[in-house]
């Protein structure tokens, strides 16, 4: 059952098979790859998104979830209700200034590495419900977006080649430099806090500066 | 083509519009039918006066609660189906509606008062909260968004923003961060405008503002004290950290836990406080909010056609119901009707929405039960074909976007009928079927649900609870049948009721009403070979409308309950007010008396057995 990703040049079963390193007999039954190669195409494969909705977009990720367009054939369905489980968390829906405190919460509640989807127009830049007083203007204000979906909601097909994006991107990731493994690399947000309007705290100098009467 | 006109500037424009909009607003005073007129015989003709547009106005709105007392003991009006506010900048005033109604059917008594508005958060007006249990949530929303204090309500607090939020969002001269105008189309953008983001015009380059003076990092947060120490203070004395609970000496704690907003089974962002004695629940509040997206501030600047669409995003299962509502108020408004079968389309649409929503009520029932999701993949699977059909018709999945003022947008081909006759009269029937199979005489959910958050039929309707959970409980109460809208009348299908207000019923009366849609649904298609091909909407196809001033409450029987419009109109291309009514916010007044003395998982089911959806708690 050689993935398609396995045959990668270096790697393919052939040159293995010539390959003075590997013993006759184990021919068939070893691969040589790169640790980041296995490290990915493993990774890449059994992402478990949290179980969390926002809103109508929530839906059309159930339906992708559901029978029929069977997110598990990707090895995805596997969605976890604890952010401590899960590593990818799809932003399926607007994003209000009241929820938006609990969502930085939870993405820092989840162990690295962590992915994000920003799914629908409300995510990715506010959306029809933009200039509404309770609405922020995208997820990507607060937390680091990796793939955007546009659409109003997403079709299923839409949410899927969001997924296959995302992997792509796993794929070009390095161990050697993904920010995870570098000093330092745990990139905790801090959480917005709920004032007279909604205060992100990352900006509170700026704030203090602009409303000194 | 931006260059050839002249631009006028921006602020003459509002003007003009403003002034056109003044002249057009002519007052007519309501028509009195026999029980205002019996109001006003016992009260009085200075007190009780025939409103604008609509209903009686009690001139004085500090005997507002008398009034009520009548309306509730001599003229039985048992529930208040919609409470709302209407705030008056120029006159100066807010103007406080409600509907009243008979549970036997007929259309809502509408009564209005009026509070200054600068006293509206100072002095109030009494609470109707002791005679209406079911305005609790709704008064909570006035108070929160308007500002309008309501004297001797159980427990006045913000319920869709959060304490310590700067001022009234609602009222008129409330402006938000990325305001622009009070009206679209803004002149920025038509005609020959060029926009600029919002966020390049406001300071923060975001959407907020900031009180001046306010530095957040000696801002502590205000904490959520309204909300727990109400809980706390109703403990046992002693304190709920030390309660004996047996002569052994054994010590009990009280706890508090929250519920969401993310939680698997709280069917969107919603949380639940709720206390808990062991696996007991003593004590249960609601936290709302966390998905209100403004679409009444945004409707009221909206133009009447731009609207349609947000419509849909309410209830975001059931789309074209919603559309319904909305579009039917508009042309009451307007006094025109749509042809013949435009109407049959949108009962069929909405018939089939129905079908597709208890669908997926019932499977996720089954997720809150414990069968996590695979119930769940037959029910969305049947909807998938519901789903399909829209697509194909109206271009897309869930938000429709299909019906317009006089007609709908499109008209259904032969082929289609063809397939939705085949869903109706062969896939869904069988589809049901396996699903009764399954589940009615399933023993583990008679064991889980039968007696599970009962409500008596009494406390439904003073809760102005409606949908299922009302007829699951013994009312037969069905807006379709009891202030027929749209081809209702002409169809022969029953009102299912049932007995015994728990969980177990409320299940059993979607099974039954989804029989009963494809009931219709046959009757429908039957119908509708009779009428024109094409023939899809009254007068022209219009962008612009303007709406005669006026004022209207149209609501109409959505899966989940009434849906209601209430819309204020001053003649202009926009509402002047807009306010929607919906079934799962109202519904969840009476979640506190249901959950109270259960298990902490029968909770879960509860909540699942009302079919709430988010979008239109929150709004
Ligand atoms: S993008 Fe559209 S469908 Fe998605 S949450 Fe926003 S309004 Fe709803």
């Amino acid at each position: 059952m050689a993935d398609a990703e396995t045959n990668l040049p270096g790697t393919s079963a052939v040159e293995i098979k010539n390959d003075p390193r590997v013993p006759a007999e184990l021919n068939n039954n070893v691969f040589i790859t790169t640790l980041d190669k296995i490290y990915n195409w493993g990774r890449k494969r059994s992402m478990w998104p949290m179980l969390f909705g926002l809103a109508c977009c929530a839906i059309e990720m159930i339906c992708t979830a559901a029978a029929r367009y069977d997110l598990a054939r990707f090895g995805w369905e596997l969605m976890r209700p604890s952010p401590r489980q899960a590593d990818l968390m799809i932003v399926s829906g607007t994003v209000t200034k009241k929820m938006v405190p609990q969502i930085v919460r939870l993405y820092n509640q989840m162990p690295q590495p962590r992915y994000v989807i920003a799914m629908g127009a409300c995510a990715t830049g506010g959306g029809p419900f933009k200039e509404g007083y309770n609405v922020v203007s995208g997820i990507d204000k607060f937390l680091p977006v990796d793939v955007y979906i546009p659409g109003c909601p997403p079709r299923p097909e839409a949410l899927m080649h969001g997924f296959v994006k995302l992997q792509e991107k796993i794929e070009k990731q390095s161990l050697r430099t993904v920010s995870w493994y570098q000093p330092g690399g745990d990139d905790v947000v801090p959480v917005p806090m709920l004032g007279p309007d909604m205060v992100d705290l990352r900006r509170s100098a700026e704030i203090a500066e602009k409303t000194r009467a | 083509m931006a260059e050839a006109t002249t631009p006028v500037p921006p602020a003459a424009k509002t003007a003009a519009r403003a002034e056109k909009a003044e002249k057009k607003l002519v007052i007519t005073l309501a028509t009195m039918t026999p029980e205002m007129m019996s109001l006003q015989e016992h009260f009085g003709a200075d007190l009780i006066q025939p409103a604008p547009n609509e209903g009686v106005l009690i001139a004085d709105s500090a005997r507002l609660a008398d009034v009520a007392l009548f309306l509730h003991d001599e003229l039985h009006l048992e529930s208040i189906a919609n409470a709302t506010a209407t705030d008056y900048v120029k006159e100066g005033y807010i103007e406080l509606v409600y509907h009243a109604q008979h549970i036997t059917g007929g259309l809502p008594l509408c009564f209005k008062t009026r509070v200054p508005r600068g006293d509206a958060d100072t002095v109030g007006l009494p609470s109707l909260t002791p005679l209406y249990p079911g305005v609790e949530f709704q008064e909570r929303e006035i108070y929160d968004l308007y500002g309008v204090r309501f004297n001797g309500h159980p427990d006045l607090r913000r319920i869709l923003l959060w304490e310590g939020f700067n001022g009234y969002p609602m009222r008129k001269d409330w402006h938000e961060a990325y305001y622009e105008q009070d009206t679209k189309p803004y002149d920025s953008r038509w005609p020959g405008g060029t926009h600029r983001l919002a966020e390049e015009r406001v300071p923060w380059a975001d959407n907020v503002n900031y009180p001046p003076n306010f530095n957040p990092d000696e801002y502590k947060g205000i904490p959520d004290a309204g909300l727990y120490d109400t809980m706390r203070a109703e403990a046992p004395t002693g304190g709920p950290t030390d309660t004996p609970f047996l002569a052994t000496g054994i010590q009990t704690d009280e706890l508090i836990v929250n519920m969401g907003p993310q939680h698997p089974s709280t069917h969107g962002v919603l949380r639940m406080v709720v206390k808990l004695d062991g696996e007991t629940i003593t004590d249960l509040k609601l936290v709302l909010g966390y998905l209100h997206r403004n679409h009444e501030k945004i409707a009221e600047r909206n133009t009447w056609l731009h609207n349609i669409p947000f419509t849909d995003r309410l209830d975001y299962i059931t789309g074209m119901p919603n559309e319904m509502g909305y579009v039917q108020g508009v042309e009451k408004l307007m006094k025109i009707k749509p042809t013949e079968r435009a109407d049959y389309l949108r009962v069929i649409m909405c018939e089939l929405t129905r079908v597709a929503s208890h669908f997926w009520s019932i499977g996720f029932l089954l997720n809150d039960l414990g069968a996590f999701y695979t119930p769940a993949l037959y029910f969305i699977t049947e909807r998938e074909f519901v789903m399909d059909l829209f697509d194909e018709i109206t271009g897309s999945r869930m938000m429709n976007n299909y019906m317009r003022f006089g007609g709908v947008a499109r008209d259904v081909t032969p082929a289609q009928f063809e397939r939705i006759r085949y869903l109706v009269t062969d896939r869904f029937p069988k589809a049901i079927d396996e699903m009764e199979r399954l589940l009615s005489d399933n023993e583990i959910v008679r064991a889980r649900t039968i007696g599970v958050g009962y409500l008596s039929a009494d406390r439904c309707v003073a809760y102005s609870v409606t949908g299922p959970v009302l007829r699951a409980s013994g009312v037969p109460y069905d807006l379709r049948r009891s202030d027929p809208y749209s081809l209702y009348d002409r169809f022969d299908f029953d009102v299912p009721v049932l007995y015994g207000g728990d969980v177990y019923d409320r299940y059993r009366v979607r099974v039954l009403e989804m029989r009963q849609s494809l009931r219709i649904l046959e009757q429908a298609l039957a119908q509708i070979e009779q009428t024109k091909v094409g023939d899809i909407q009254a007068g022209k196809k219009a962008y612009v409308h303007r709406v005669p001033a006026g004022e209207v409450y149209s609501r109409v029987e959505t899966p989940k309950g009434e849906l209601g419009f209430y819309m204020v109109s001053d003649g202009g291309q926009n509402a002047y007010r807009y306010h929607v009514r919906s079934a799962s916010f109202i519904n969840l007044t009476a979640l506190k008396e249901m959950t109270v003395g259960m298990k902490v998982a029968d909770a879960v089911v509860i909540l699942g057995s009302l079919d709430i959806v988010l979008g239109e708690v929150d709004r």
